[in-house]
């Protein structure tokens, strides 16, 4: 595990406290407990600031661990973005230039090791109207590749509202992130059986 | 609780940068004002620790979900004496910039739970951006800016709100979105500022007033420097203790509800038993205030009623929101908006009888 240079460090701890102070959000943890384990996170995805916004919710003794997946052609398409997202511990990756064998999956698994938890957003793609869409099936190959890891759902509360899809300017509206129970791809499971399983499980973290 | 550290945590800077001047201002708080915020606090302590030692009694002799109401009203009352406390020291800019936070952190809570559309966002970053820090500007202006401090957000908010709106371009339940906005910000902004606002009236008492102009003197130079913080601190007080009594003899003789789908606990006999607590507490403590034996009283009276509306009315918001607290949307237990909304409703009425009878403006 490589440690990021001072300055990179603080620029991370002055975005998770800004993100914090911004969104208001609280962390809560249902069936689920904070942990340095290997995991992948996967959550509901509707806004810019949700990678940024989950990964400030984790205690911070976690953060270094924790690398949220982010598309590559919104945050390395500047160098103040690339720097931010470097700051937050991001992965990269490209939605766009999939080859064969430079599989985005395989990509995550590979920067993952066995030292490195994710954050996924299996929608693909940001919603407009906060509603959540069918889960794409990278979660899926993700849980069969490596069936060892906890899949942890995470409920993102109001974040879109915050900054919507289109916006550049926040709204310190109240948000909140919940984690919930953990769940695991079983044996012999279909795909489509399991993608709505995932799918469930995030959603039924909105009604508490 | 976290804004609460993060305010502590900035006051605690400021009082940091300039030592030597909060220490003169503790010093020159007038002796009134000392034993108010002494034995105020002192009872706020006591009235806790018997909250403590009820949670740990059998459950046959009180009710525990009472205990636990009434403890976090007193904890939330403890919370709000330590920052005017904190202000008093710190001096009349940091108070109204305490205010401002917690305004602030009110008004987030009450967007959050309105339900607001995309083209709402623009006037919402206005909202929280522009109007409400200017509000506090004004009022920490003072005085000579209190002829826009006082139309600020009815009138030029509620306009720059609605063409915002307008020009985002969506129709949809306009009205309605419109007036969300501007209700949320006027109780949470507007009213609460004029708490703070009292802090820069020149007072007199009615005997001062009846002087000739010449031989007149301010009340606010004949009992110190502290004098405004006690009139905020009596205004507060009166606000809680109305609204712990309602609380109290709810409890003890509560018969007639007032209006059971907004508030199934709120009777009249607690009504009128609060307002006759706050009468004698406003008078007892008229003292410390310009108000004499017989004005105490009936200003304590229009404040206690004007909480009693505040709280009704919020509540009224939520049950049409259908949530029990301002703050369960979020962070699952009740919010800053839930213990102040008392206050909001208050302030202005008790601001606008202080200026009109007890300052020189008539």
């Amino acid at each position: 595990m490589q440690t990021a240079p001072w300055h990179v460090r603080l620029t991370g701890l002055v975005l998770a406290f800004a993100a914090k102070l911004l969104s208001g959000a609280s962390a809560r943890w249902r069936h689920c407990q904070p942990d340095s384990c290997q995991r992948i996170y996967f959550a509901n995805h509707t806004s810019h600031l949700d990678a940024l916004v989950i990964w400030s919710a984790l205690p911070r003794a976690m953060r270094s661990l924790v690398r949220p997946v982010a598309a590559a052609d919104y945050w390395a398409s500047s160098s103040i973005k690339r720097y931010a997202a470097s700051s937050f511990n991001a992965m990269l990756i490209d939605r766009k230039d999939v080859k064969v064998h430079r599989n985005p999956i395989n990509v995550m698994l590979e920067q993952m090791g066995d030292t490195y938890s994710i954050i996924v957003f299996p929608e693909g793609g940001r919603s407009l109207d906060g509603q959540m869409q069918k889960f794409k099936s990278g979660l899926y190959h993700l849980g069969k590749k490596r069936p060892d890891i906890e899949l942890v759902p995470v409920y993102i509360d109001n974040v879109n509202r915050v900054l919507p899809r289109g916006e550049f300017l926040p709204v310190p509206l109240l948000s909140s992130i919940t984690f919930g129970e953990p769940i695991w791809l079983e044996n012999g499971e279909s795909k489509n059986d399991f993608l709505n399983r995932a799918h469930q499980a995030v959603l039924s973290l909105k009604d508490r | 609780m976290n804004w609460l550290l993060d305010t502590l945590s900035l006051s605690s800077g400021m009082l940091a940068e300039g030592p030597t001047v909060s220490v003169v201002e503790l010093m020159s708080l007038n002796n009134a004002t000392h034993i108010l915020l002494g034995s105020v606090l002192a009872l706020l302590v006591a009235v806790f620790l018997a909250g403590k030692f009820l949670k740990h009694q059998s459950e046959g002799i009180v009710n525990a979900s009472i205990v636990i109401s009434f403890n976090q009203r007193i904890r939330a009352w403890l919370l709000l004496s330590a920052i005017l406390v904190a202000g008093a020291i710190l001096g009349r800019g940091y108070t109204v910039v305490l205010f401002g936070f917690i305004s602030f952190w009110a008004l987030r809570e009450f967007i959050t739970m309105t339900p607001t559309r995309r083209g709402d966002h623009r006037a919402l970053f206005w909202v929280f951006f522009l109007l409400t820090p200017l509000q506090y500007i004004l009022v920490g202006l003072g005085q000579d800016f209190y002829g826009l401090y006082s139309i600020l957000i009815p009138v030029y908010g509620s306009l720059l709100i609605s063409a915002r709106i307008a020009l985002a371009g969506d129709y949809k339940r306009f009205l309605e979105r419109t007036a969300k906005i501007q209700v949320g910000l006027l109780i949470t902004v507007y009213s609460l500022s004029f708490a703070p606002a009292l802090l820069d009236l020149k007072l007199y008492t009615t005997e001062m007033l009846a002087a000739p102009l010449e031989e007149q003197v301010v009340w606010n130079s004949v009992q110190g420097t502290g004098a405004t913080f006690g009139l905020l601190f009596y205004f507060v007080l009166l606000v809680q203790i109305g609204d712990i009594f309602q609380f109290v003899w709810d409890k003890i003789l509560g018969r007639r509800i007032i209006a059971v789908n907004i508030n199934a606990s709120k009777t009249w006999e607690g009504f009128f038993g609060a307002m006759i607590t706050a009468m004698l507490v406003g008078a007892l403590l008229s003292w410390f205030t310009p108000f004499n034996w017989w004005q105490a009283p009936c200003i304590a009276l229009v404040t206690a009623v004007m909480g009693f509306t505040g709280s009704m009315t919020m509540s009224a918001i939520k049950r049409d929101r259908g949530v029990n607290d301002y703050g369960t949307l979020v962070q699952g237990h009740a919010g800053i908006l839930d213990r102040l909304d008392s206050i909001c409703f208050a302030a202005p009425v008790f601001f606008h009888i202080t200026r009109y009878f007890f300052t020189s403006v008539l």
